[in-house]
């Protein structure tokens, strides 16, 4: 079988974010980048199926400048065969669509059986590209699983719904899959692992070649939220931060009654 | 401007984010249509037109059918928005509809603001404030974040919509959550392990706080998803809801799926080393500190 997976890398969440000269992504200077957490669980599920079935073509492929190639070769420490590295130093700049539409015309031609996306980026977090990419494939899209089972060239699959209930859902491959926080336990790469994959393909191909679509939305402004919370920020000694908590909590609330 | 809602149902009972999605059109002065797939013994509290088409036929999770359905309604209505909530049904079936229309899909809106729409970025440590450039646009909307002041009243005028199942993904019925093992629902101090407790030993910590408060623990999202704990303690979305008079949030950065499960908690207090971790948004107090320095500080002195 052929397995594609997509991965995006993204800041660590716990940065310091500040706003970018154009005033509408973040700067990206000064930031600890990493693997879309999402994307890990895909990157495992699409590893784990090419153990079960032995004989497959796993590519894992990222959009993004020269940058991400350290993220690719993370997933290609856990098991992909091969990388894509769409280079594009202006993809911050494209919308979901424009970014969706990039991978379908990559993948158009070539015959993937079946291919895994995260369910959203944790920078944009926008839950699209994963189902654009089906829609423009015309293939089946099975969205937000939190269990996945191969067999016979049907995926079966639960998607996680609110609340926690599940529902129980499955489809024919070439099919496309995105992945919920959950789904499996990503593998830490070994240290063999992470040798051999330096030895890998990783093939860039510009952006341009792939003929993107336009962007079908405009950002205006990027800034931090407005603070209403209002609450009471505290900082200093372990010590001396516990008496003080301890003291509101006496004024405050009625549980240390 | 002219709207069109997308209503969800569960199990053949109506999701309460029809009322937020009315809520939105007004907020935008919209003439608004709702579409429903759903029952007629499980209507919406709606004045418009809502397009009817019965569950039992089309299959109540069936993305094809729905975007079909959807299609038809666009075509006569004419709308220049679709909106849909930002749930695990409308962001799967948002994006079909996106590229079926050639539209721009915006998710996530919590906000309008001069008719641009804002949505949270990174962890809602940033906001963006976008407008599509097409001429139709489909968006979801926040859980909670269009919620009406008011319960939404009136009654539809109904219009039945023909449908018959097909498409390319079969449904197989629901699997409900385990049965909860803890009931943090009726617990009046609820202490809470992030991932920011680096590991799973220490989370002996943070039940010692809890024992020493006369509480429970809870847990978020990446701890149980880990195995740290079991997912009957974790709070948020996809966990359990709860309202106590002290929350402790230790090592959670307050995503909205988490702040959604907790932000009805009396008194939240955080404990974070990000002093601008969102979770800042609905604490009455942060401690910015190292928690593996201070929970075990205050386990001692509540101890005393
Ligand atoms: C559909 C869906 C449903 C979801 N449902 C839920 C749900 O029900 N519940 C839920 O919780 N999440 C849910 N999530 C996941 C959610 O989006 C977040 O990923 C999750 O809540 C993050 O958990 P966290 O705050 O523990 O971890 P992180 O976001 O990684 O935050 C860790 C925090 O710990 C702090 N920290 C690190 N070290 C220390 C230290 N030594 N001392 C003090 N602080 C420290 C960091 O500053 C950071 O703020 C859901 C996501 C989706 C998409
Ligand atoms: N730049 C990118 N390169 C490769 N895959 C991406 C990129 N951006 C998004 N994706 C994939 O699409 C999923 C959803 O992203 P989003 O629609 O941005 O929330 C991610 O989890 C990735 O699997």
């Amino acid at each position: 079988m052929k397995l594609l997976v997509c991965i995006k890398q993204v800041p660590d969440m716990e940065s310091k974010f500040k706003v970018n000269s154009e005033g509408l992504w973040y700067d990206s200077a000064d930031l600890a980048w990493r693997m879309n957490e999402y994307d890990e669980y895909a990157v495992e599920q699409a590893v784990q199926l090419k153990e079960q079935l032995g004989d497959c073509d796993l590519t894992v492929l990222c959009i993004g400048s020269e940058r991400v190639k350290e993220t690719m070769k993370k997933a290609l420490a856990m098991g992909c065969d091969r990388g894509v590295h769409i280079a594009d130093d202006d993809s911050h700049r494209k919308d979901p669509f424009a970014i969706a539409s990039l991978i379908a015309n990559f993948a158009k031609d070539k015959g993937f059986d079946l291919i895994f996306t995260g369910l959203q980026s944790q920078d944009r977090g926008s839950a699209q590209v994963g189902v654009m990419v089906a829609e423009l494939l015309g293939l089946p899209c099975l969205t937000t699983l939190v269990e996945f089972a191969f067999e016979n060239g049907t995926v079966h699959g639960k998607r996680e719904l609110e609340g926690g209930t599940k529902g129980k859902v499955s489809c024919a491959t070439p099919a496309l899959v995105t992945c919920q926080l959950g789904l499996n336990t990503p593998r830490y790469p070994t240290l063999p692992n992470i040798m051999k994959a330096k030895k890998k393909e990783l093939l860039s191909i510009p952006a341009a070649d792939l003929s993107p679509a336009d962007s079908r939305t405009q950002t205006l402004s990027m800034a931090p939220p407005e603070k209403k919370g209002g609450g009471l920020i505290l900082e200093g000694e372990p010590a001396e931060l516990a008496e003080q908590l301890l003291q509101i909590l006496k004024e405050k609330t009625t549980v240390l009654a | 401007m002219k709207v069109l809602l997308i209503a969800e149902s569960r199990d053949g009972k109506l999701l309460g984010s029809a009322a937020e999605l009315s809520h939105f059109a007004q907020t935008l002065n919209a003439d608004s249509a709702m579409l429903l797939v759903g029952s007629e013994s499980a209507l919406p509290a709606y004045g418009g037109t809502l397009y009817l088409a019965d569950a039992a036929l089309a299959g109540e999770f069936n993305p094809a059918v729905h975007k079909q359905l959807i299609l038809e309604v666009v075509a006569k209505e004419q709308p220049q928005l679709i909106v849909l909530p930002h749930s695990s049904y409308g962001w799967d079936l948002a994006p079909r509809l996106a590229v079926a229309l050639n539209a721009a899909q915006i998710s996530e809106v919590v906000e309008v603001k001069d008719g641009a729409l804002v949505v949270p970025t990174c962890n809602a440590k940033l906001r963006r404030t976008i407008k599509p450039t097409t001429e139709i646009s489909v968006v979801t909307l926040q859980a909670g974040a269009f919620t009406p002041s008011a319960e939404p009243s009136g009654t539809p005028n109904v219009v039945k919509l023909d449908a018959a199942p097909n498409g390319d993904i079969q449904f197989h019925g629901y699997e409900a959550a385990e049965a909860t093992a803890v009931d943090l629902s009726k617990a009046e101090i609820i202490v809470s392990a992030g991932r920011g407790i680096g590991k799973p030993e220490n989370l002996a910590m943070i039940e010692a706080l809890a024992k020493a408060l006369g509480g429970e623990f809870g847990a978020s999202r990446p701890v149980v998803d880990a195995e740290w704990t079991e997912h009957s303690r974790q709070v948020g979305t996809t966990g359990q809801t709860v309202s106590p008079k002290l929350y402790v949030a230790c090592g959670i950065s307050g995503a909205i799926q988490h702040l959604a499960g907790m932000k009805k908690s009396e008194f939240v207090l955080a404990i974070n080393t990000d002093k601008d971790a969102p979770i800042g948004e609905v604490a009455d107090v942060l401690a910015v500190a190292d928690l593996k320095q201070l929970v075990p500080i205050l386990t001692e002195k509540l101890s005393r």
